[in-house]
């Protein structure tokens, strides 16, 4: 590697780094650790505002006649009149939540957060390849928060659409007041997002590529590292699509094209479109949302990898085979959008095709499942708060994952697209997953980033209620989905049939409420943490990889020194050929130990 | 709004709080540091406990959801080709469930068993590649039997053979209704585009075209048992879904373009109500709202009526603020009966002329112009429709 002379030049500024000021340090900071914990803040306070939307609309979908003046209170007298939720409103809810949540908590503030954490950290590298990108990385990334939020504030209501915001309904305000100013925002602040993304992944790849340390070899990267890479590499390849959906969509709702609009006759009026159509829309939409699910849940399988080696005391099993699979499901996921459409009106010769390819996931992530149990097999499991969540996240991938045979299986598909059966599905496969993973990663991660340790037995207890509440809600999701119940309804009560769900619908809210609330814990924990948290000590989770090797106390480029050489792969955990349950990756190799995991 | 923005605000004002304590905080470098928040014996024995504990959870819930939500999902298919969805759907579940049950078993026990203790040392076992072979070939051959048998239903179920003798309706979508329009007696549906939308007309069927003659429009949509429907999908303006939920039938609408879906209804909607699990889920669900009507009335509210069940077809695609509420009540006829019913319908070109011989003020000044703008419009549909 050319480290060496990366070296010296950082070695050098570092010198110069002492005086900061607040502005440089805190705000517009070029350094990695910095921007990591400015993405995470972001990400926990989108998080919240996420969640708590959900919460509402939760609400109205259990006790839909009933009045509550927290409706009132949060939305205001035009939203939510004597506290009875607007039918538009609650879309607008339903809308920004799933963006909020896909885009801004589990993209941004999952890869966001670890990839600028731990790439330079555990490749040993000072920082970024460029830092200064990485700064406008993630102040794009605020704008685009700022603007979406500000869009909730327009007079005709934020964006309504649906987090897929497919055209006509996202393009014609007269279809939906939320089409007006609310979606134009939604549009613009979705573009700088993904030029923030792109700026971010852009980093993460060349980072990967030239700046591993010496004897830093792709295969002795711990797998974290492996799935950022990928995620960036898939973000890098999709991102660009949606762009240009988005683009083509200004152009459809401001400039009078027909890209996705064609015949249409609204409000007593027949529109000048032509020729256009809504299935491209979706088609562009999903090249990049099918592998955007990818791009949140690869990151967390990353951090639950290298979490459970760790707690385990043991390698993570199949090192190989779990980079081999990384890259089989970054391979798959651009070729199976079309499972999004299998009765979108497309050719059902193409639904043939992309029920072929989408089945075809299950078996590179059959062989993660079963390599993280097989992790687990005859450890020394250390429960940690962070090894819960990665328990926990395997458990609700395999859950959610299995439901995807039917969803992906287009003749299945036929009778619950769209209901709740797909809520179910993808919340637990993809949304609390890579919850899970995330707060697994804070929980492992948050003495490197803070230098305090989080709460353990505060941890204990927001694991196991989310965890319960987690399948309280959507466990029984399945069966109302199965029920035929049509997602996205404001209330079910036009449907007799559907009189005999509600019970499970306000079990489901019971359960959302209370798992809502207790997150409070973790806001708790981690806030108190950060000011009163136990001192952390250099390696308190007693790791191999090289972040652990940098002091305590956060320094402008990492290491006071050289950068440590490496040695060794990263999950030499009780290697039999050594005393101690993990030799550091910066341990030379005894003479004749064999490279045991080849 | 002004208590979310005042929120909002409070949040921003403890972020910047938090920022500045940070900096004092970083003047108090040095003090001491424990382990005290690493999980210990005592933490992994408790922890263990509760893994085997969730996973008991997990099995009494999925059990309870079984036993007490188990009659929810639909049941019985009302379609032929609904057999084949259903059957692969179980066969796709018992796997579903052998491979959870075997997972979580796994992964809770190991979590239980291997639970750390002090001084205990961990297998190192970093690979073994016949275990990966195993698990990845076994999931790739079962797999290779649902895809094939999925593709075979697949294929059946959505390639409608255009000499199969087919009754053609189309199913007509806006904001927040169905429409239905029968071809008569030609079986061909007239040319239609949004642009011919005018007073009765509301579906814009070209009254020029031979084939539109004898279309029917009607707000009910009836069906005869035993006979292939092929529907074909329109919508006016955003895209709608036409959901079909008994008859495991699904298609979306979509603007300027015509979509298909056929399928054979299996029993007529009086022999579905008298079905052994119709008449149970009906009477729980009147159990239901038998109550809530009682309650109602205390309140001094009007009561609910109660419920017999009828076929729906129901907007399973976000379409607007009322998406929520449209839906379409489908009968299911006797052969006889759907004849009966359909000899008593009037053409739309009948409606059309009765709506005009009354008189209708400006409506005859504005035809010429639109008439002008809808020949490009009728060719482009005319090849959609085929």
């Amino acid at each position: 590697m050319s480290a060496e002379g990366h070296d010296h030049a950082h070695d050098h500024e570092h010198e110069h780094h002492h005086k900061e000021t607040f502005i440089t340090k805190y705000i517009f900071s070029l350094d990695h650790k910095m921007i990591a914990k400015q993405y995470l803040i972001t990400g926990i306070i989108m998080g919240v505002i996420g969640i708590s939307m959900s919460l509402l609309f939760r609400m109205q979908l259990a006790w839909p006649e009933e009045s509550f003046k927290i409706f009132n209170v949060l939305l205001g007298d035009k939203f939510a009149p004597e506290g009875v939720m607007a039918n538009d409103v609650y879309l607008a809810l339903v809308t920004i939540h799933g963006t909020i949540m896909v885009f801004f908590v589990l993209t941004a503030g999952l890869s966001g957060t670890f990839s600028n954490l731990l790439i330079p950290l555990q490749i040993g590298a000072r920082d970024m390849a460029s830092g200064f990108m990485n700064m406008i990385s993630y102040w794009l990334f605020f704008l685009s928060a700022v603007i979406m939020l500000a869009s909730l504030f327009v007079e005709s209501g934020p964006a309504s659409a649906g987090w897929t915001i497919y055209p006509p309904l996202s393009a014609l305000p007269q279809a939906i007041p939320g089409s007006g100013t609310g979606m134009t925002l939604w549009l613009v602040s979705m573009a700088i997002f993904i030029a923030s993304s792109l700026m971010g992944s852009l980093n993460y790849i060349v980072t990967v590529i030239n700046l591993r340390t010496k004897g830093m070899s792709m295969t002795r990267l711990p797998l974290t590292i492996w799935t950022f890479f990928v995620t960036a590499i898939i973000g890098v390849i999709s991102f660009p699509v949606l762009l240009s959906a988005a683009l083509l969509l200004i152009f459809d709702r401001s400039f009078g094209t027909s890209f996705f609009l064609s015949d249409i006759y609204i409000a007593g009026e027949v529109l000048h479109y032509q020729g256009g159509s809504p299935v491209l829309f979706e088609h562009l939409f999903w090249f990049l949302g099918h592998p955007e699910v990818y791009i949140v849940i690869l990151p967390a399988m990353g951090l639950v990898s290298e979490i459970m080696a760790t707690n385990s005391r043991k390698p993570i099993f199949g090192y190989r085979a779990m980079i081999m699979s990384v890259l089989a499901i970054a391979f798959l996921s651009t070729i199976v959008w079309g499972h999004h459409m299998f009765i979108s009106g497309m050719n059902p010769f193409l639904g043939s095709v992309f029920t072929f390819t989408t089945l075809l996931i299950a078996i590179p992530s059959a062989v993660k499942a079963f390599n993280w149990i097989t992790t687990l097999w005859k450890g020394n499991l250390q429960l940690n708060p962070a090894m819960l969540f990665s328990i926990g996240m395997v458990s609700t991938f395999i859950t959610g994952g299995l439901t995807g045979i039917i969803l992906g299986d287009s003749t299945l598909d036929i009778n619950v697209h769209d209901t709740y059966f797909v809520i179910a599905h993808f919340h637990l496969v993809m949304g609390i997953s890579a919850l899970y993973g995330m707060f697994a990663g804070i929980y492992h991660w948050f003495p490197k980033m803070f230098g305090r340790m989080l709460n353990k037995n505060l941890g204990y207890i927001h694991f196991w209620i989310t965890a319960v509440c987690a399948y309280g809600v959507f466990f029984p999701m399945h069966f109302i989905g199965l029920a035929g119940l049509p997602r996205r309804y404001y209330t079910n009560t036009n449907f007799p049939l559907f009189d005999d769900l509600q019970n499970v619908n306000v079990l489901i809210t019971v359960f959302a409420l209370v798992g809502g609330v207790f997150q409070l814990v973790f806001l708790y924990n981690f806030f108190s943490s950060i000011f009163y948290g136990k001192k952390a000590e250099q390696n308190p989770w007693k790791s191999t990889t090289l972040e652990w090797t940098t002091p305590v106390e956060h320094i402008h480029g990492n290491w006071p020194g050289e950068i440590p050489e490496v040695h060794r792969w990263a999950y030499d955990y009780s290697n039999p050929e050594h005393d101690v349950d993990f030799v550091p990756q910066t341990v030379p190799m005894k003479p004749g130990e064999s490279v045991l995991h080849h | 709004m002004t208590s979310l923005l005042v929120i909002i605000v409070l949040v921003l004002l403890a972020v910047a709080l938090w920022q500045l304590t940070k900096i004092f905080d970083l003047t108090q470098v040095g003090s001491t540091s424990d382990s005290s928040q690493v999980a210990n014996d005592k933490d992994n024995h408790l922890q263990g406990y509760l893994m085997f504990g969730f996973l008991a959870f997990l099995y009494i819930f999925t059990i309870y959801g079984l036993i007490a939500w188990g009659n929810l999902p639909l049941h019985t298919p009302a379609s032929e080709h609904g057999g084949q969805v259903d059957h692969l759907m179980n066969i796709t579940w018992v796997l579903i469930f052998i491979v959870q049950a075997i997972t979580q078993v796994l992964l809770y026990y190991f979590a239980f068993k291997y639970k750390g203790k002090e001084g205990q040392k961990a297998l190192y076992f970093a690979d073994n590649n016949k275990l990966e072979a195993l698990w990845s070939i076994i999931p790739a051959v079962v797999l290779a039997g649902l895809i094939l048998y999925g593709l075979y239903a697949w294929t059946n179920i959505m390639f409608v053979d255009e000499d199969e003798d087919t009754i053609v309706v189309e199913v007509y979508a806006q904001q927040f209704k169905w429409t239905a329009r029968y071809a008569g007696a030609d079986n061909v549906l007239g040319k239609a585009n949004v642009r011919y939308i005018e007073g009765v007309n509301t579906l814009g069927v070209d009254l020029s075209d031979p084939n539109a003659q004898d279309d029917i429009v009607v707000s009910e949509l009836h069906i005869p048992k035993g006979k292939k429907v092929h529907f074909k999908f329109r919508s006016q303006d955003v895209l709608h879904s036409a959901y079909f939920p008994h008859f495991r039938a699904q298609m979306n609408c979509v603007p300027g373009m015509v979509t298909e879906f056929a399928f054979t209804p299996t029993y007529t909607t009086a022999e579905y109500r008298d079905l052994p699990y119709m008449i149970e889920k009906v009477s729980h669900i009147n159990d239901l709202r038998a109550k809530k009507s009682a309650e109602l009335i205390a309140k001094g509210q009007p009561g609910l009526d109660p419920y017999a069940f009828d076929y729906l077809l129901l907007c399973n695609k976000i379409c607007g603020a009322s998406h929520y509420n449209m839906q379409m009540k489908v009968i299911v006829d006797s052969p006889e009966d759907y004849k009966k019913w359909l000899a008593n319908q009037e053409s739309l070109v009948k409606q059309v002329k009765a709506s005009l011989e009354q008189p209708a003020e400006g409506a005859a000044a504005t035809e010429g112009e639109v008439k002008k703008d809808t020949v490009a419009a009728a060719d482009t549909v005319a090849v959609a429709v085929k």
